[in-house]
């Protein structure tokens, strides 16, 4: 099978609150675009929002690549939040429902991941975060469907 | 990055029915303005005689964990005040986003649209204690 | 000339010959068991497919990527061959059964190119069969692809009927709906519950949602978290949910498991819990008080 072809992507900055109203609505436009469906579109940029929350209240801001996937007959989504700020030292404790450093309800990272099929986590303290989410449509082009 | 979103209307509006205050929400809410609005609605109360305040969001797309805590804490303080919070109009796609997220709001007041709403609150006020239309 | 220029010329040459003899080569595949029996009803229609074909690969021989199979001129193969591969997933044929009958469109091509050639024995009209056979095995595998592709597409679009026939929202009564779940509730199918009960309670208005899991084999924990979730999610919409068809080995299954459904109102069948969301909206029974509305 052909590998994941990216097909065009977009940096956003997440410096304030108007580039966490921003990136939801990129993510939200890029993830109806291709086809995801409205429940699909809603947990993608929920978790995108949760996510840009993150990298802007404990990342101390960073930034978001929306990069459209191509798998063939199958369009996806990958979005990779980066941060050059402390880090996170226990994963596991931050991952933990409930906990929070931020005055949050402590649902950021572990809620997110509960609403993306993919999720994976690089930090190291010190040296900044950088979360990835994937996620995919199913296209049934309607060509296909047609008789030929 | 200047604010995207300038040219459109506000996304909060507040109408006043007799004691019930009308809060409507619609599409993207920044962080800032919801805090903004629990200031509102707080001061409203205390400012009015206002025994009831309905928050209908049929319009918003998406709720995260940051809007789903102000929304229940606009809750808590308005009970605190002696006034009820029904949050009314929750779309589908939102409330199974929510529930998957971990936030099911558990000691909020819902009703399916502004009309239910206000029957609820015709119905248990004035003065009735919360809880006794049987949800917890 | 050093090989790989000498490669370079042979799929070129053979991007020439598939161009050159296009007609006669569709002409011959059109008979071909792979474009016969999609195209049943017109030759026509069959041999323009065939052309559609030879043309891509003749693109991908100028361009000399014979073994590359994401070459962009596959775009149109795929296009072409996922339709018909599609249609032929429906009859029921096995993606192994269609990559023979591509491999079986070999021996119609090369025997054209055969007879261009009138030495056998010339290094060039060896490599020039030479990388006709890698073109054709590439192709084999393109359509081998597609067709897994096609097939993983048909059943998930299966699936996906399966769950929404399996879990029709039904009207009760004013202002109340029901979903009898019937079968194993898995984490998709729970999706298209909570989804398709969502939307009918925004739909009908509904103030009540009935899950009634009667026809659910087994309750385990994750069953159970289903089941909470969808409860938690229409009561954010302002509905709220009854479970009911709780059989007695269920009920202690979940005692023994340790899950606590203390948040959801429960009913033992969905009799008594239509009778509570009567009761609930003041509907009045004929046999007695609406809250004392316990019968079976």
């Amino acid at each position: 099978m052909a590998d994941s072809l990216r097909t065009g992507g977009t940096s956003l900055p997440i410096g304030s609150d108007a580039d966490l109203a921003w990136v939801r609505q990129e993510v939200r436009q890029a993830a109806a675009e291709l086809g995801f469906s409205l429940v699909q579109q809603t947990k993608l940029v929920t978790a995108a929002s949760e996510l840009a929350r993150n990298t802007l209240v404990h990342g101390g801001g960073g930034e978001l690549e929306i990069t459209r996937l191509d798998r063939g007959s199958s369009l996806g989504l990958r979005l990779c939040f980066t941060d050059n700020g402390p880090g996170i030292s226990d994963i596991e404790l931050a991952m933990t429902d409930g906990y929070t450093t931020g005055g949050g309800l402590g649902l950021g990272l572990s809620g997110a991941k509960r609403l993306v099929p993919d999720f994976d986590l690089v930090t190291e303290p010190g040296a900044g975060t950088t979360i990835t989410v994937t996620a995919w449509v199913y296209t049934v082009p309607s060509a296909r469907l047609e008789a030929p | 990055m200047s604010a995207p979103f300038s040219g459109q209307a506000s996304p909060v509006s507040v109408l006043a029915l007799k004691d019930v205050l009308l809060v409507t929400l619609q599409g993207e809410l920044h962080d800032g303005m919801a805090e903004q609005l629990q200031q509102d609605i707080t001061e409203r109360i205390a400012n009015n005689k206002v025994t009831g305040v309905v928050i209908d969001i049929s319009g918003v797309e998406i709720i995260d964990s940051f809007l789903g805590r102000v929304l229940a804490e606009i809750a808590s303080i308005t009970e605190l005040l002696a006034a009820r919070t029904v949050l009314c109009g929750m779309r589908p796609a939102v409330a199974i986003t929510l529930v998957e997220l971990g936030l099911s709001l558990p000691g909020l007041t819902t009703a399916l649209d502004v009309d239910r709403a206000m029957e609820l609150l015709a119905r248990t006020a004035p003065a009735a204690p919360p809880g006794s239309e049987g949800r917890s | 000339m050093s090989e790989q220029d000498a490669a370079q010329e042979a799929a070129e040459w053979v991007g020439a010959f598939l161009t050159r003899r296009r007609e006669q080569i569709a002409q011959r595949w059109a008979d071909a068991t792979l474009f016969r029996t999609v195209f049943t009803l017109s030759r026509d229609e069959s041999v323009e497919a065939c052309k559609t074909v030879i043309d891509a690969l003749a693109t991908v021989a100028t361009s000399g990527r014979l073994d590359d199979i994401t070459a962009p001129a596959f775009g149109t193969v795929r296009d072409q061959l996922g339709r018909m591969a599609a249609s032929r997933a429906w009859t029921g044929s096995s993606s192994a059964q269609i990559a023979d009958e591509v491999a079986d469109l070999r021996e119609p091509v090369t025997s054209v190119l055969r007879e261009e050639v009138t030495d056998q024995s010339d290094a060039a009209a060896q490599d020039s069969l030479l990388a006709l056979t890698v073109l054709m095995g590439t192709l084999r595998l393109v359509i081998m692809e597609t067709t897994l592709m096609a097939g993983e597409e048909l059943i998930e679009r299966q699936r996906q009927q399966l769950m929404e026939v399996a879990t029709p929202v039904i009207s009760l009564w004013e202002n109340i709906v029901a979903v009898p779940l019937i079968g194993t509730l898995d984490s998709a199918r729970s999706q298209v519950v909570m989804e398709s009960l969502l939307d009918a309670i925004v739909a009908q208005r509904a103030r009540y949602a009935i899950l009634d899991i009667t026809g659910v084999p087994t309750v385990d924990s994750l069953v159970a978290q289903h089941l909470m979730k969808t409860v938690a999610a229409a009561r954010l919409m302002g509905a709220e949910c009854i479970v009911s068809g709780i059989r007695p080995a269920i009920a202690q299954t979940i005692v023994q498991l340790g899950i606590d459904l203390s948040s959801v109102i429960t009913r033992a069948t969905l009799a008594d819990a239509l009778a509570y969301a009567l009761g609930q909206q003041g509907v009045e029974f004929s046999s007695g008080p609406a809250t004392g509305a316990g019968t079976r």
